[in-house]
């Protein structure tokens, strides 16, 4: 870091609704990353005000933060980030675990969403049995164990060919069918489309925000 | 508090522990050899203590013996080399003039020192043993045990000069037919016809006679051998409080006034001392125990910083793990928690198996030493020191424990996520 100080973000302003499949595009550098990680409350910052679900979000302390994070944010990851000592099931449940919810309401919530990410009969296997693809199904499903408010996806086919990518993207339209909200970082144009909304991010600021016509990647499957 | 008692955090940790199965059992062989090492060393340690306890458990340990010599110097007209003899008059002058005497038995024997062994018969059989002239006192300090249906020499025995004996394990080998009952029969010791009132023990351990001794009263011996008022030697037990140097001293020099010879005369009278031959063993076997703590605390303290330094390599490799649990909702306290109990755990059920370990390998050893000549008896190591280790373990556990949970919580989750 050093004493230089760098301003990612220049003055970003905007709201998601209820339901929404917003993209966020943008080079590198662009501070995409920087945006969702101030979303995601894994990053605080320097001014400015966030408030999800009408909960201001500021002075969060870790343990604040652990706690808005487990209740109101789903996370993907570009790497998957699985626990690679813990079945898929496992995986899952974690975020019902830090809800101190019983194992076995634990398991059977963190069954239904791997069987409606379709991988109900990988339940037992470790992440390394499993395909780049089912990995990120599986913490989509984990994402969504604990109910967010919001699905946030940091490039979440950065690591997958295209049609494996398309299977993600279907997957997390699906989802937001069903009511959720989702936010995507991306620098892909294809998966940008496939959502309803694009942001676009260069050198810290919105340089474009429009309402897209939503491709449906079930059709490229 | 809670947390601890909550039964999904040790499903949790559990399962952390029982995934990573290469780090746990590497983990848990530092703490275990240690405790086990500190268990056998201690116990061992003890066994010996036990071991020299027993050997001299037959005998008075603050005991001493004194017996004339002959004089090295010239003194009060004598010249030197006279032959200095105890007598039973010395036995009240020592008991009045030294308080912390608690028994003097004086001795005389035939058969030890330069003087002829008695030829004794029974019928078709004979041999030649030491025959001790003795008073009833005697099983104060040296303790024998005598088989049942007989006793040793008593009161009564010595005021009529009775011509009774008490013989040797041996003795009653090598006289008697098997199963024959000694007791009531008739030995001729020398010339004179003896009736058998016991047989006694071999003494295992320290003993002041072998198994072949024979034991009559003092009365009848003097009177048979005209032996006077002459004694072999003296056989003195000091109180239990007592530093029976100091008493060896004091017999000595009020001894060398009664028989007239120089008191810097330091050969007129020979001593041993028990006390001080014991005192010795047990001073060793003292130092064996504190030496096996020190080496075995130092071994737990070696396995617990062996485990807490794995626990901290892996906390660097479980960074990313971390983190996502932090992304999950763990906070801070959650995620510190879990890592000391790991170590806690950890260090506990290594602490248990190197117990149950120590504890096998000692009774093994007690098993291999029973029949051989080997003073170590029931090595055990007392339950406080035990559950002294094991609350130094889970003490130590816990704060080595701290060092990389601190690490973990002090990464923050976005920089544990972030891409290689």
């Amino acid at each position: 870091m050093g004493s230089n100080s760098l301003h990612v973000l220049k003055g970003i302003n905007f709201t998601a609704e209820s339901g929404e499949l917003v993209a966020i595009m943008g080079s590198s550098g662009s501070g995409k990353s920087t945006l969702l990680n101030i979303l995601g409350m894994l990053d605080e910052a320097d001014s400015g005000e966030y408030t999800l679900d009408g909960v201001p979000i500021k002075n969060l302390n870790e343990t604040k933060a652990a706690k808005y994070r487990n209740k109101f944010l789903g996370f993907v990851f570009q790497s998957f980030n699985l626990i690679n000592y813990k079945s898929a099931l496992e995986n899952v449940a974690l975020p019902l675990y830090y809800q101190r919810i019983p194992r076995k309401e634990r398991q059977e919530r963190a069954m239904k969403y791997l069987e409606q990410v379709g991988l109900k009969e990988w339940a037992t296997h470790l992440p390394n049995e499993l395909s780049g693809g089912q990995k990120q199904r599986v913490a989509i499903a984990r994402a969504m164990a604990a109910e967010p408010k919001v699905l946030l996806a940091d490039e979440p086919t950065g690591a997958l060919d295209s049609t494996t990518s398309y299977e993600v993207m279907d997957l997390l339209q699906k989802i937001n069918d069903l009511g959720n909200t989702i936010l995507v970082v991306t620098h892909e144009n294809d998966i940008a489309h496939m959502c309803k909304r694009i942001i676009y991010l260069k050198d810290g600021v919105i340089v474009k925000d429009e309402k897209v016509k939503q491709v449906r990647a079930s059709e490229y499957v | 508090m809670k947390f601890i008692f909550d039964r999904n955090t040790w499903q949790e940790i559990f399962g952390s522990i029982s995934k990573n199965k290469t780090r746990t059992i590497i983990t848990v062989i530092g703490v275990l050899w240690g405790i086990f090492i500190y268990i056998a060393l201690s116990g061992a340690a003890q066994g010996m203590n036990n071991g020299f306890e027993k050997v001299f458990k037959t005998v008075s340990m603050n005991s001493m013996f004194v017996w004339g010599q002959s004089t090295s110097k010239p003194y009060d007209g004598f010249k030197t080399g006279r032959q200095m003899r105890l007598k039973l008059g010395d036995v009240t002058t020592l008991q009045n003039r030294i308080p912390e005497i608690q028994f003097i038995a004086p001795r005389i024997v035939k058969g030890n020192f330069g003087s002829e062994p008695l030829y004794t018969v029974r019928g078709q059989k004979s041999g030649t043993y030491p025959v001790n002239g003795d008073f009833p006192v005697y099983t104060k300090i040296a303790t024998k045990k005598i088989f049942d249906g007989g006793r040793f020499i008593n009161d009564e025995d010595i005021e009529q000069a009775r011509k009774v004996c008490v013989i040797g394990e041996r003795n009653l080998k090598e006289l008697y037919e098997e199963d024959e009952d000694p007791i009531g029969s008739y030995i001729r010791i020398g010339n004179i016809y003896f009736q058998v009132i016991g047989v006694h023990k071999m003494a295992t351990g320290v003993s002041f006679d072998s198994d072949n001794a024979i034991f009559i009263p003092f009365s009848t011996y003097r009177r048979l051998y005209n032996s006077g008022d002459n004694v072999g030697y003296l056989c003195i037990a000091a109180y239990d409080d007592v530093d029976v140097v100091q008493v060896e001293k004091d017999v000595k020099s009020i001894l060398k006034s009664i028989h007239r010879a120089d008191p810097k005369d330091e050969r007129a009278f020979g001593s041993f001392n028990l006390g001080e031959a014991f005192g010795r063993i047990m001073g060793f076997s003292k130092g064996m125990t504190f030496m096996s703590l020190i080496v075995g605390i130092a071994t737990i303290l070696a396995g617990v910083i062996g485990i807490g330094n794995i626990l901290l390599i892996s906390v660097k490799e479980r960074t990313k793990e971390l983190g996502v649990r932090r992304a999950l909702g763990a906070t801070p306290r959650e995620v510190r928690s879990q890592i000391i109990l790991e170590s806690v755990f950890l260090t506990v059920i290594a602490g248990v198996m190197g117990i149950i370990l120590g504890a096998g390998v000692l009774s093994l050893i007690n098993n291999m030493t029973k029949d051989i000549d080997f003073p170590y008896t029931n090595p055990t190591v007392p339950i406080p020191y035990v559950l002294g280790a094991l609350a130094i373990m889970v003490v130590l556990g816990t704060l080595i424990g701290l060092i990389p949970a601190q690490r973990a919580v002090s990464i923050k989750p976005i920089d544990a996520l972030r891409e290689e």
